[in-house]
């Protein structure tokens, strides 16, 4: 049954090799991804750090800039 | 008019909503595999081959969905002056790319064994190739041009023109005597697949999509914390 499954009457190679190209673009697509969004979070995080208060405070008004930092302490 | 599209509204959204479909691609993508590698008929002309068509035509359905999506969010962004169409279709375009060149290389693959060779200058083959050329052209503008009002001018243009290519490809069967076969699937009128067939592949259809909003919302959201930290700056 395996080998059947593995070997699809000579196909296997071509059938395999077509599923394992995709899946393999998608974990390097889902990477890179999620590299660039963990990199502006803590580029966001670091910025943030570095106000003062009164400037932490206005940025604080904004509900998107609440949501980064709290979705932040996830990662 | 686009009030509901503010991007401090859709974050609440977005930034919540990538595990739920992360989850929910997996179950589906679990299934669809199943389907199409294991509980899925064998073609009787193509033998096991045809498996390829489970993973090589939702690639080719999507990145032509998403191109299409592309150019009608510029153009209405372009219309309206609304840059947030401009960012979903920016962020929109990385998984179109990457779906485009899926469907060429298994194509490629399944090209082998069906017709004897990895490609042929066919019309479906070459105006996917240039479909592929245009998704570079679009996403290379964005990094290129750094003065904003040029770079929505020049990414709805490369867009506008690319579309053209949309129809070419659905229809390049029909017109040209190709090596592809002419569409199995009609929504208009009867398919001429195999429901035992027809369903891995919509399964692993819907997977794709799921797979696409994942990768969209996760860039759209990159791209919105892009714009506070640039907001952080000017305070």
């Amino acid at each position: 049954m395996i080998e059947e499954i593995l070997y699809m009457n000579g196909y296997g190679v071509y059938v395999w090799s077509a599923f394992f190209f995709t899946l393999i673009s998608f974990t390097t697509l889902y990477v890179i991804i999620k590299i660039q969004y963990i990199k502006e979070k803590n580029k966001f995080v670091t910025k943030f750090g570095a106000l003062d208060s009164e400037k932490a405070e206005r940025a604080r008004l904004q509900i998107i800039n609440k949501e980064i930092l709290s979705s932040s302490q996830s990662i | 008019m686009f009030k509901i599209f503010e991007p401090g509204k859709i974050f609440l959204i977005t930034s919540k909503a990538p595990k739920y479909v992360m989850i929910l691609f997996i179950i589906v993508l679990s299934i669809g595999l199943l389907e199409a590698l294991i509980f899925s008929p064998e073609d009787y002309k193509q033998s096991h081959s045809v498996r390829i068509m489970y993973v090589h035509v939702p690639a080719a359905w999507i990145s032509l969905g998403i191109f299409s999506s592309v150019a009608f969010l510029s153009l209405v962004g372009y219309i309206f002056k609304n840059k947030n169409f401009f960012l979903i279709a920016k962020s929109l375009a990385p998984s179109g790319l990457v779906f485009n060149i899926i469907a060429l290389v298994t194509g490629s693959i399944w090209g082998k064994p069906t017709w004897g060779t990895w490609w042929a200058w066919d019309a479906r083959i070459t105006s996917m190739l240039i479909l592929a050329l245009f998704y570079v052209m679009y996403l290379i503008a964005w990094r290129i041009y750094e003065d904003k009002e040029q770079v929505l001018k020049i990414t709805t243009t490369i867009t506008i023109i690319g579309i053209v290519n949309v129809p070419i490809i659905k229809y390049s069967v029909d017109w040209w005597n190709t090596l592809h076969q002419p569409a199995s699937i009609n929504i208009l009128s009867k398919s001429s697949i195999h429901s035992s067939m027809m369903f891995p592949l919509l399964v692993m259809t819907a997977a794709f999509a799921l797979f696409s909003l994942l990768i969209f919302l996760m860039k759209y959201n990159t791209e919105l914390i892009k714009i506070k930290n640039k907001g952080l700056d000017r305070l």
